[in-house]
């Protein structure tokens, strides 16, 4: 065993403690396991939504993308910005709702909205759904992480089982409190080695920032803008619109808003996102950077070229750092993400089928349900070769399937019936699934349609169907419960 | 009302604009035109975000708290 690895272990160690500790002394019921007893302050609600933000997918993907896409991948940096300003209108009242009736996930505010139970588990299915490409992209994260880091002595179907194993007992052991304060430690390790990195590798190769760009652009030009086709402007546009959208759709972050003491933390935290997003800018950078000095990385490999080009330049044990970073950007994140999908099928789907199961049968189900998940994501772990950014993409797809209705159930007067939003939503995500398992773009399916409708992400046609569904289905459904309102009445 | 024309800038800014902003040159703090102007509706984004929560009657009552 190399230092790197030793280094990588010994924070795995760490954040097992930590976990540990922050669970002593305290009665563990569903809220206090999955929303932390809604008790923590703008600090710990900010460091928890970084650290549901800052992920695998921001460290290796956002690096691999720049490293294999360029211009594309500025839409990363763009659309978190523009979730956090609509986070700073709907949160509170997100927040406001689900604590006066005592919420706990993302389906419950369905099912109390809309008061329809089945509403709630179509919610929780999706979600459920679209956690897995989410919690894939963490699993392949860390294992590429362990594997690179070993210096190529531990295989990534090893060191991806090796990952798996250990966020399943991690969530097993701590719960929402295990994840808080790993993700303190988490996000000062991410800032640290992603600046230096950011900074260093730039000026180390290239003499710095400009002349980096200025050499990338020499070889392969236009790589550093949006492209005329495929990828292009109104890609750019409709992909950030669309996850913007879906931002906070993923039942982990839509739970974690509930985590709270209460709604200013959120307006405060609005005005700090943003700025924190710029970590992403030196992600890019470090992807950038390497394009020139690892080459050859193709496709889905791409993600490993943060970890080639520090193997490359530095020490074992720096690499055992960046390792480490990189293992707690899995670790809180994917912790959270099979914690909610656990949370859900337990409390939100298998509970309204066995309406009599008590508190505690429903928390131990939780629990049990942990390593279920995650032996599923890990069965399509080892099947798919996708790029992580692309399916975090489709998971994005899917949840952002949930946003018409509850835009609607925001509003004082929602003329959204129960069956509208359902019909909304599956017709959304059937189309999106489609799309996905058909491969299509809107250049496939519309050849006639200028070169600028074609770009859109698909993402936009689901929505489209999603919402004329949803209006459809809730005016028929509703001038025939008003019906029989009358009927009643005469 | 005010407001909300402030949180709308940098959807204008980040979408309606990039078409403009979709070049190398000229670099901008050593960065390709196009990523500076992200950079720089990222950063403006934060200080609207911080006028409106000043303007935002909801946090009055909140500091008293």
């Amino acid at each position: 065993m190399n230092i790197a690895l030793v280094i990588i272990f010994l924070f795995l160690l760490l954040s097992l403690y930590l976990g540990i500790q922050a669970r002593k002394g305290k009665d563990m019921n569903l809220e206090q396991w999955t929303v932390g007893g809604r008790g923590f302050g703008s600090v710990f609600v900010f460091l928890l939504m970084a650290g549901e933000i800052y992920t695998t997918f921001t460290f290796l993907g956002g690096s691999g993308w720049a490293y294999s896409k360029g211009g594309p991948t500025y839409y990363i940096l763009a659309y978190g910005c523009l979730a956090y300003i609509m986070s700073y209108f709907m949160l509170p009242v997100i927040w406001r709702y689900a604590k006066e009736k005592k919420l706990v996930s993302q389906s419950d505010f369905f099912v109390s909205k809309y008061k329809s139970p089945y509403l709630g588990v179509l919610v929780s299915l999706v979600g459920v759904v679209a956690l897995v490409p989410y919690l894939i992209t963490q699993l392949k994260g860390l294992g590429s992480i362990v594997s690179e880091a070993s210096y190529g002595s531990i295989s990534p179907t090893a060191a991806i089982w090796i990952s798996t194993l250990a966020i399943t007992v991690y969530v097993m052991i701590s719960g929402i409190h295990g994840s808080a304060w790993t993700a303190a430690v988490k996000d000062i390790m991410i800032l640290g080695v992603v600046l230096f990195l950011g900074i260093y590798l730039p000026i180390h190769y290239y003499g710095g920032l400009q002349p980096m760009f200025e050499a990338i652009d020499a070889a392969k030009p236009g790589f550093l803008t949006l492209p005329e086709k495929g990828q292009s402007i109104s890609w750019f546009v409709s992909t950030v619109l669309l996850t913007a959208l879906g931002f906070y759709m993923w039942p982990h972050s839509f739970g974690s808003a509930y985590s709270a003491k209460n709604e200013a933390v959120f307006r405060k935290n609005a005005i700090v996102m943003p700025l924190y997003q710029l970590v992403l800018l030196f992600v890019f950078f470090v992807g950038f950077a390497a394009i020139l000095q690892v080459p050859g990385l193709e496709g889905a490999n791409g993600d490993l070229s943060l970890l080639r080009l520090s193997t490359q330049t530095f020490d074992p044990w720096f690499v055992g750092v960046i390792g480490a970073a990189g293992l707690l950007t899995a670790l809180v994140p994917g912790s959270m993400i099979l914690m909610a999908a656990a949370t859900l099928l337990a409390n939100n789907i298998y509970k309204v089928f066995a309406p009599n199961a008590t508190d505690q049968q429903i928390s131990r189900l939780a629990k049990y349900l942990v390593p279920v998940v995650a032996l599923i994501a890990l069965y399509f772990t080892f099947q798919g070769g996708a790029a992580i950014v692309a399916l975090l993409l489709m998971g994005y797809s899917l949840v952002t399937q949930l946003f018409p209705s509850l835009l609607f159930s925001l509003f004082k007067r929602n003329f959204v019936t129960k069956q509208g939003a359902a019909a909304g939503i599956i017709v959304g995500v059937a189309t999106v699934a489609y799309i996905t398992v058909s491969n299509s773009t809107i250049g496939t399916m519309f050849p006639f349609l200028p070169q600028v409708l074609k770009d859109l992400n698909v993402g936009i046609v689901a929505m489209v169907v999603n919402v004329i569904a949803m209006i459809l289905v809730s005016l028929v459904t509703r001038s025939s419960a008003v019906e029989s309102d009358q009927a009643k009445a005469a | 009302m005010f407001r909300y024309i402030l949180a709308a800038l940098p959807f204008i800014g980040v979408l309606v604009c990039i078409p403009f902003a979709n070049k190398v040159e000229p670099y901008v703090f050593g960065l390709p035109f196009v990523l500076f102007w992200i950079v720089m509706w990222v950063v403006l984004t934060s200080i609207l975000m911080g006028i409106i929560y000043k303007l935002d009657p909801a946090n009055k009552e909140g500091e008293s708290k």
